[in-house]
């Protein structure tokens, strides 16, 4: 499992950073924290994209994304 | 809300978003600037007499709407969330700079977008420099870019600039104490109730779909995602039925209401603002989305554009409109001054600086 915080980040940031993490993790599971549900709707639009699944939930004020 | 971020939901948006441009345009405010955030900054900075341009000054409705709309929803839905602290005076310069490159080519994406609704050849020229500038913003992006982490503060910080439009705006209507132009684009508005409604239910759109012109050109270079552009090829879609419809519909470079030909600066001017957008994470209307939700960086970035506009009018370095010669007046051709290609050639060598100091060791990044 690769966990990505990109709490805070400005938009593109946080798609970036699981892009990258894509790239170097292959296909293992990634845990993405975000602090904002643009942030986390770019994320699981581009797991289906890469075909990955994405289930979202809200912790506190943010949003960790499990990308299997 | 997950049907306002499936295609048809983005279309959807895009298209309401272009009724409301189409109603505020039919209801008197300039030609092909239904909305323009950067012009409406300016027409407010006029307002409050930070520039005294005489034919720029209003306190536009339109502004205090998207960035109340966005602020209300947000209420709403628990998403507004009082943040700071990712660079803002880095922000605040790349607000002032992006609102220089706007103010040269006279528009904002949205008000290139609606010129090129119109058939303003001189707005396709300037996408060139808009669509240049957002590519070299997600280069460095791809390099490691970025301005750090915003984080939580004081809740009632993120409301301040909600609240102080607000006032402003009451100031406005009731106490008439600011400048309102007799002529010219500052004295051409829809009624205030007709602007502030229409931009509030655009604020709060732009809020839920994430309406940005830099956002949608960057997802295409990012990652070959096209799902941004639908809101604007709906936005576009109906502007051009809307201009075909009313006669509005003008194809050529000469003529065109609030425009010069002046290629090479409408590409430098939409430059700055493609680059400047795409490294402050947002074009100047999802500054404004931001800064509703909260965002006290998107808020300074505001600021900026504020600052910007005063000085691209006190110091004539915004563009000049092109006209045709008159009884009482010799044809203008319209464009920057030599101050004004100065300043924005500096201002692009900047965003270069700022673009190159930012980026973060990739090791560390990911």
């Amino acid at each position: 499992m690769i966990e990505v915080d990109a709490r805070g980040l400005s938009c593109p940031e946080p798609v970036i950073l699981t892009m990258n993490a894509m790239k170097k993790g292959g296909s293992e599971p990634i845990k993405v924290t975000v602090s904002n549900t643009v942030a986390r709707d770019n994320i699981c639009s581009l797991a289906k994209k890469r075909k990955r699944t994405a289930t979202a939930q809200r912790v506190g004020d943010d949003f960790v994304i499990e990308i299997a | 809300m997950d049907f306002l971020n499936s295609k048809k939901g983005l279309a959807l948006v895009g298209v309401l978003v272009g009724l409301g441009m189409a109603l505020l345009a039919f209801s008197g405010n300039p030609a092909n600037m239904a909305m323009c955030a950067a012009c409406f900054i300016r027409d407010m900075a006029g307002s409050m007499k930070l520039q005294t341009t005489e034919t720029v000054q209003y306190f536009r409705p339109e502004i205090v709407g998207l960035v109340v709309g966005s602020f209300l929803i947000a209420l709403a839905t628990r998403e507004y969330r009082s943040t700071a602290g990712s660079s803002p005076m880095t922000r605040f310069v790349l607000g002032f700079i992006m609102m220089i490159g706007a103010l040269i080519f006279l528009g904002c994406p949205l008000r290139m977008v609606l010129r090129m609704a119109a058939g303003d050849l001189n707005a396709w020229v300037g996408l060139i420099g808009f669509v240049l500038g957002v590519a070299t913003g997600t280069f460095f992006l791809k390099k490691g870019y970025s301005l750090g982490r915003e984080r939580d503060t004081n809740k009632t910080a993120g409301a301040v600039l909600p609240v102080l439009l607000i006032i402003g705006l009451c100031i406005s209507v009731f106490a008439g104490v600011f400048a309102v132009s007799q002529a010219g684009p500052g004295s051409k508005h829809a009624p205030v109730l007709i602007a502030l409604v229409t931009a509030l239910v655009i604020g709060a759109l732009a809020q839920k779909v994430r309406i940005c012109f830099a956002g949608s050109v960057r997802n295409i270079f990012l990652m070959r995602d096209f799902d941004l552009m639908l809101p604007i090829v709906g936005l576009f879609v109906v502007m051009v039925v809307f201009n075909l419809a009313t006669g509005g519909f003008k194809l050529s470079f000469d003529g065109q209401p609030i425009a010069h030909s002046q290629h090479l600066w409408n590409i430098l001017g939409l430059y700055a603002v493609g680059f400047g957008a795409t490294l402050a994470g947002g074009c100047p209307l999802r500054q404004m989305t931001l800064a509703g939700q909260g965002s006290c960086d998107a808020a300074v970035t505001f600021v900026g554009m504020l600052i910007g506009a005063a000085f691209a009018h006190n110091f004539g370095l915004a563009g000049a409109a092109a006209s045709a010669a008159t009884a009482e007046k010799a044809a203008v051709l319209g464009g920057p001054s030599v101050a004004g290609q100065i300043v924005l050639v500096c201002c692009i060598v900047v965003l270069f600086v700022i673009a190159i100091v930012n980026v973060r060791k990739q090791k560390n990044a990911a």
